[in-house]
């Protein structure tokens, strides 16, 4: 490990490189947001150019690691949708209410093309019309309801 | 979205004078909270920060979550997320912080809002509101059935066709209820009393044959004249609709096709008007004769014998009720089945484009398994589907038959009371008959009102967008154009972000001004500008001292020769391209213009001369002959004004000599801006301007640049040291 990682007092990450070299407001990015979570994650400066490339966070001193998860956790916005409770037409755009593991909220879906199918089986990625992207991990594992009003978008 | 106001006057008292909604807590949570701002501090809850000039607020954005932060220079005080959705609000929240702020140093109260512009379209928003109400409209609100309604406006020019088609239709449903009728008589009077050893009566069976022949014509002949008149308005309101949109479309301003895809733009005004056309002409006028048919049934039914007739008519909401309700089931496979037609289609849309990738990394086996795939998706839904469908016109044909029962065993019941007569129950029977079929079409109605109301939405999504570039309500004559520019403190805000910042520079008549810098510094913006594609935010451009905002749109324009990056040649001839902007130009004209831009004589060189056929499939010119045609276009209109926008950006040095040669041409006399990325091709410029970051850092010539070892000179090496030699580390960085 030859940089050090700290917190200034605007809430910015502050990277420091063993030459000595100070950039302010360093950036953590998963590589593989979706199929790598965990791994891959680099340290980008404020203009985008990539400082540090950790394959994993393993080894990394306890301060870091929990310096660059929590900045991760307040960066990162991926709500996961846990029941459909009502959706307002079957017709394009279409107001959702739904239950996310971050609380109750309304999703806009633009058009049913904005439902994406993952890679594992059943997994969603549903983009909102604000930009926002909701997860639904295993859609077969939502409830009868849920799955009855999804399967009319898909 | 949220509840927001502003009050122009300076307020005594600790007034609210904006507030924002934020929907997300520290840790990313939905929750709903408000902060406030009043003239002296800012509220959250129970904590507050009084304002001062050391209070900064900034906003930022990442992955659909905005966060605005309040810092007093030496640390974070707080920071409040909010979703998207509530960005207008926050802009709007950070807009009023910074006009209170500066009225604590200036002492002043603070000056009026600037109008504020839609995000997405950049169509001025109401001063009451934060988001523009027909973007909002366009995103939020599902497609209502209603909006068919708004169709009247293209019906109100046939009303009276439309007229004349409900009268054909009224009568021609009345025609073919005539038969059934007839058959009450010809049981009753003829077949029974012979059946009982009366002779028949030849003169009444003729006349009652008769009746049924004269009836089926009569039918024939309105139901011709109603489908013939009604199908005649409908393709008329279809066309109007078409071309209503078309029309209105090329009046919205770049912004709005920026925003769009081609593909869905030409599906609404194409497939949609298509759709909604073949809804009126076909569907609603079955549906309407549908209608008709069985409110005049009932009427005769009841008029023969009430409770016959109630009998009959009873099982008809239920069975109508349960042809929906399969009929809904149906939909929604038919809807999937639509959704993986389109999945098989994209494999396709896939590989075909790119084969040659496919076959150069001997990929056709993996190609072919995602098809596969893809079709057995396809099979499965389908027979999900084939499952119910196959099961639906039985279930109607012993429905109907059910019905009919009923109506048989009530009419023996009756006949055996000696309460009707066989006739009686035949003329039922023969009704009935006619209007159980019918049930099914009209069931249909729901699901395909529903398409057409989407097809409407979309269109009217068109039809209401308001050109954020509007023409001038009281136009001001535009002066005789000499050529000289002012551009006067110009703002520019794309969005949230700021893309001019406080850009002034006057250009002289006859003046050749080079624009330079990376690429997102602006310099296209501001050619944008000038050519009123967009309209400013902040500032003003003037032309012989009027503003353009108060100039006819298309009376400026006139003035100005563009030649852009990549050459757009239309379908058509050569000598139409180069007319392109003076349709009624001469022979001698258009080869003036063509032997100005160096096109002469490669066009000369075409199978067809100037008539050879270019645009989408005349491909057979290269991208700097593209380009000199383009450059005659704009000769030929003797433009004042010149823009060239990396006009010779996309060609190998050879011909960018020639375009040059042709653009030397172009540019005497004219006042030139051109826009390069190749700094070599501006040499001839009077000024060179340079911009980064939406502002001008440097104007002077060449040399004096140089000297300077600005920003010019930076750019200028980096250029040179990338044509000798390979660039050494860090050379780009210097360059981007």
């Amino acid at each position: 490990m030859n940089f050090q990682l700290t917190r200034n007092a605007f809430g910015r990450l502050v990277l420091t490189t063993a030459e000595g070299a100070v950039h302010e407001g360093v950036v953590p990015v998963r590589a593989f947001a979706l199929t790598a979570p965990e791994e891959d994650i680099a340290l980008v400066s404020a203009e985008g150019k990539e400082l540090v490339w950790l394959p994993t966070l393993e080894g990394l001193p306890e301060a870091t690691r929990a310096l660059i998860r929590e900045e991760l956790a307040r960066r990162e916005f991926m709500p996961e949708i846990r029941r459909i409770v009502a959706v307002s037409s079957f017709a394009t755009p279409s107001t959702w209410t739904v239950d996310t593991d971050r609380g109750p909220t309304t999703l806009v879906l633009k058009s049913e093309d904005d439902i994406r199918r993952l890679k594992g089986p059943g997994s969603l990625l549903i983009a909102d019309s604000q930009g926002i992207h909701y997860l639904i991990r295993d859609r077969r594992a939502l409830d009868a309801a849920s799955q009855k009003l999804l399967k009319r978008f898909l | 979205m949220s509840a927001s106001s502003t009050l122009p006057q300076p307020p005594a008292t600790a007034e609210v004078v904006a507030t924002l909604d934020i929907d997300l807590d520290e840790r990313l949570n939905f929750t709903s909270d408000r902060i406030v701002l009043t003239p002296r501090e800012i509220r959250h809850g129970e904590r507050a920060w009084p304002l001062s000039t050391k209070l900064s607020l900034t906003h930022h954005d990442h992955a659909g979550v905005g966060t605005l932060e309040l810092s007093d220079g030496e640390r974070l005080l707080a920071a409040w997320r909010y979703t998207l959705g509530r960005n207008p609000a926050a802009l709007k929240f950070e807009r009023e912080f910074n006009r209170w702020k500066e009225c604590l140093t200036s002492g002043k109260p603070p000056a009026e809002p600037a109008e504020t512009k839609c995000p997405i379209c950049q169509a001025p928003i109401p001063p009451d509101e934060e988001e523009c109400p027909n973007c909002a409209r366009e995103l939020h609100t599902p497609p209502s059935t209603w909006v068919l309604l708004r169709l009247w406006r293209f019906a109100v020019p046939y009303k009276g066709m439309l007229f004349a088609g409900f009268l054909l239709t009224l009568a021609a449903t009345a025609a073919t209820l005539v038969p059934p009728y007839l058959t009450m008589p010809l049981m009753d009077d003829v077949l029974i009393p012979y059946q009982n050893g009366q002779p028949i009566d030849w003169a009444k069976v003729a006349w009652l044959l008769g009746g049924l022949l004269g009836a089926a014509l009569l039918a024939w002949a309105l139901g011709w004249a109603r489908t013939y008149i009604l199908a005649l308005v409908s393709e008329r309101i279809g066309a109007d609709l078409r071309t209503t949109t078309y029309e209105h479309l090329l009046k919205l301003s770049l912004e709005y096709f920026g925003g769009k895809r081609t593909g869905d733009l030409m599906a609404r005004i194409g497939s949609e008007t298509d759709r909604i056309n073949v809804f009126l002409s076909l569907h609603l006028l079955d549906f309407a004769t549908d209608v008709l048919m069985i409110a005049m049934t009932a009427v005769i039914l009841f008029s023969i014998h009430p409770w016959l007739a109630l009998i009959t008519l009873l099982p008809l909401p239920i069975i109508a009720w349960l042809i929906h309700i399969v009929r809904d089931k149906l939909r929604t496979g038919f809807e999937q089945i639509d959704r993986v037609w389109a999945e098989v289609t994209s494999v396709l849309a896939d590989t075909i484009p790119g084969i040659r990738v496919v076959k150069a990394f001997a990929q056709e086996a993996r190609e072919a398994q995602r098809f596969r795939e893809a079709n057995r998706h396809n099979l499965e839904v389908n027979d999900r589907l084939n499952r119910v469908w196959s099961l639906f016109a039985p279930t109607v044909g012993l429905l109907t038959e059910v019905g009919v029962l009923v109506v048989w065993v009530f009419g023996i019941w009756l006949i055996a009371k000696d309460t009707i007569t066989v006739g009686v129950l035949t003329a039922f029977l023969a009704y009935i008959s006619r209007f159980y079929t019918r049930l099914d079409s009209m069931s249909r109605i729901v699901s395909v009102t529903q398409k057409a109301a989407a097809g409407a939405k979309r269109i009217f999504d068109i039809l209401d967008h308001v050109s954020s570039v509007p023409e001038p309500k009281t136009p001001a004559p535009l002066p005789p154009v000499k050529g000289g520019i002012e551009i006067d403190d110009v703002h520019f805000r794309y969005g949230n972000r700021a893309i001019l910042r406080g850009v002034s520079l006057t250009i002289r008549p006859g003046e050749m001004i080079g624009l330079v810098g990376h690429s997102g510094s602006g310099k296209s913006t501001l050619v944008n500008l000038i050519c009123r594609f967009y309209d400013v935010s902040e500032g003003a451009i003037r032309v012989e001292g009027v503003d353009l905002r108060n100039v006819p749109v298309a009376e400026w324009r006139r003035h100005i020769g563009l030649v852009l990056q990549e050459p757009f040649l239309f379908f058509g001839t050569i000598a139409e391209n180069i007319a392109y902007g003076k349709p009624n130009a001469t022979r001698e004209e258009i080869v003036a213009a063509a032997r100005a831009a160096h096109a002469h004589e490669f066009i000369l060189k075409q199978p067809f001369g100037y008539d050879s056929l270019v645009g989408e499939r005349g491909q057979s010119l290269s991208g700097g002959e593209r380009q000199r045609i383009s450059i005659a276009r704009a000769l030929l209109i003797d433009p004042k004004i010149l823009i060239l926008d990396e006009a010779t950006s996309a060609v190998d040095t050879e011909t960018e000599f020639e375009i040059q040669q042709a653009l030397n041409n172009l540019i005497r006399g004219r006042t030139t801006i051109a826009i390069a990325h190749r700094l070599s091709t501006l040499r001839r410029a009077d000024r060179l301007v340079v911009m980064d970051r939406g502002q001008i850092v440097e104007i002077g010539h060449h040399d004096e640049l140089m000297e300077k070892q600005g920003h010019y000179w930076r750019l200028y090496m980096a250029q040179s040291k990338q044509l000798d030699a390979p660039p050494p580390l860090g050379a780009e960085e210097e360059a981007a």
